[in-house]
């Protein structure tokens, strides 16, 4: 191997993983785990059926503090940040002057004049240098990378709000889904949001970073099953969640990508709002959807889908494809003609060479039972 | 890759070895053939298998089939060349004794050599040994 790559940074929880076995990937410029002894297939049935956690401290942590705050986020969000009620969150987008997707992000109104925004960690030096110059040309805001500051543990599954709670003396069940509240561990306390990236309750638990170690081991002791990036994006495919890097880019607007619903346009001054008002009311060509295979076969990034019809003329792409464990099933998403949209539609995807069939599938795949 | 999952024991001394981590066991003319415990772990949990057919001819170091995981798939080279005289029907049924016993029930063709002088470009143990323990 070439060591002209810059050396990989390490979270907080690094000599936890190594301790508890975890096989470390490079991911986004950190140093990850894929997978712990047990391996993908048994981490993905803890988080359906019990509870697992994933280390996402590589994530980006960025608070934006200032009276002007929320209506700053207005501007370079897809979001109603400013109508966000305190302790409140949202997933949206955020995207450039033409649309282009940037970044997936989650908004936490921590206060009146608060939000943190949490980043993909492979898009935080891309969103730092969009948001910069424009917070400063706002002003009355400042926006402070502080993902070095606190670890972030997503503890997700039926039994994950048990184990927070149990931790937190009862602290965590009080906060509601897509909220954020304070919770405290072993005295330590600690921001906590009731969300996460598997389609599980849990919480991604945000302990400082002294502290991070400890919460991990506490889980540990739980009988927390811990998880990595393998199962992590079993479990999000399954959810039908997207990644983005993989299955969007900044050349995929919200509309393609089948995220318009998390688009609003009427915030004072929103940077992106031409652009979509535009490209929602021309339409796009394509759009992002689940793929089923009726074969035994996982489609894979960058496999070519075709018409099912016979010419074969290919109509798409995919973009994401794993096995599912809980469905036993091959699934995956990937870009079609709009036309060829609807579930059901059936198509075919070259796997290596053999023509596969496939057909659409409505998202998500998985959905938990609510109790 | 942690060098310590290829921990030199775990490579069966009298086992032949391919640069692309399957492993040939000769019993009289005919070889034995699967993937290391190495190619295994770095694969992680495997749920297909696709093997050539009994009565297929197959060629030293060319493809002959696939073993894929959750995470990715890997093509399976022929360490030897010849004629597939029986394949692991259990193994293609149920990958995951691959994981499992990759030197022992997760065995999965053999092979009838059509040239037994080709053993002699497969890696011994100490040789193999020493390819993984490298990492990457």
């Amino acid at each position: 191997m070439t060591s002209e790559a810059p050396a990989l940074k390490r979270t907080q929880l690094y000599d936890a993983h190594l301790k508890a076995g975890a096989k470390m990937v490079p991911f986004a410029g950190w140093e990850m785990p894929v997978s712990y002894p047990g391996g993908i297939i048994a981490e993905v049935r803890a988080v359906r059926t019990a509870a697992g956690m994933f280390d996402v401290s590589h994530m980006g942590r960025l608070r934006i503090a200032g009276a002007n705050a929320a209506s700053f986020l207005d501007t370079v969000c897809s979001a109603d940040v400013s109508g966000l009620a305190q302790r409140r969150s949202k997933y949206h987008l955020i995207c450039n002057e033409r649309g282009g997707i940037i970044d997936d992000a989650i908004v936490y109104r921590l206060d009146a004049d608060e939000c943190l925004l949490v980043v993909n960690a492979g898009n935080k030096d891309a969103v730092l240098g969009w948001i910069m110059p424009r917070a400063r040309a706002a002003g009355g805001v400042t926006v402070r990378d502080t993902s070095p500051d606190f670890a972030m543990i997503a503890v997700q599954g039926p039994s994950a709000v048990d184990a927070v709670d149990r931790l937190s003396g009862g602290g965590a069940s009080q906060i509601r889904p897509f909220r954020i509240g304070e919770i405290a561990i072993e005295g330590t306390a600690m921001l906590a949001g009731r969300t996460g990236y598997t389609g599980e309750d849990g919480f991604e638990v945000m302990p400082p970073s002294r502290a991070a170690a400890l919460v991990w081991d506490q889980l540990l002791e739980a009988g927390v099953q811990p998880c990595g990036l393998g199962a992590r994006d079993v479990c999000r495919l399954e959810a039908g969640l997207m990644l983005h890097g993989v299955d969007m880019t900044v050349e995929n607007n919200p509309h393609e990508a089948g995220l318009d619903r998390f688009v609003r346009l009427d915030s004072p001054g929103y940077v992106a709002a031409d652009a979509l008002k535009r490209i929602g009311a021309e339409g796009t060509l394509r759009v992002i959807v689940g793929l089923r295979m009726l074969e035994r076969a996982i489609p894979r990034h960058g496999h070519t889908i075709h018409s099912g019809g016979g010419n074969g003329t290919q109509v798409g792409i995919v973009t994401s494809g794993t096995h599912s464990p809980t469905l036993d099933a091959d699934i995956g998403m990937g870009y079609v003609d709009r036309t060829l949209a609807s579930p059901g539609t059936e198509l075919k995807i070259d796997v290596r060479g053999r023509q596969v069939d496939a057909e659409v599938a409505s998202l998500p795949f998985y959905a938990r039972k609510r109790s | 890759m942690n060098a310590k999952n290829a921990m030199a024991s775990n490579n069966p001394r009298e086992l032949k070895y391919s640069a692309e981590h399957e492993w040939t066991r000769l019993q009289g003319e005919t070889a034995t053939i699967g993937i290391t415990h190495f190619a295994q772990d770095s694969l992680g949990d495997i749920v297909y298998l696709s093997l050539p057919a009994v009565g297929a001819s197959v060629k030293q170091f060319q493809k002959m089939g696939e073993v894929e995981s959750v995470k990715a798939v890997n093509d399976i080279y022929s360490p030897v060349s010849g004629k597939v005289v029986e394949r692991n029907e259990n193994a293609l049924k149920s990958p995951e004794i691959i994981n499992k016993e990759p030197f022992g029930n997760g065995w999965l063709v053999k092979v009838q050599l059509s040239d037994p002088s080709e053993m002699g470009k497969l890696l011994d143990a100490a040789s193999y040994d020493k390819l993984t323990a490298g990492g990457h």
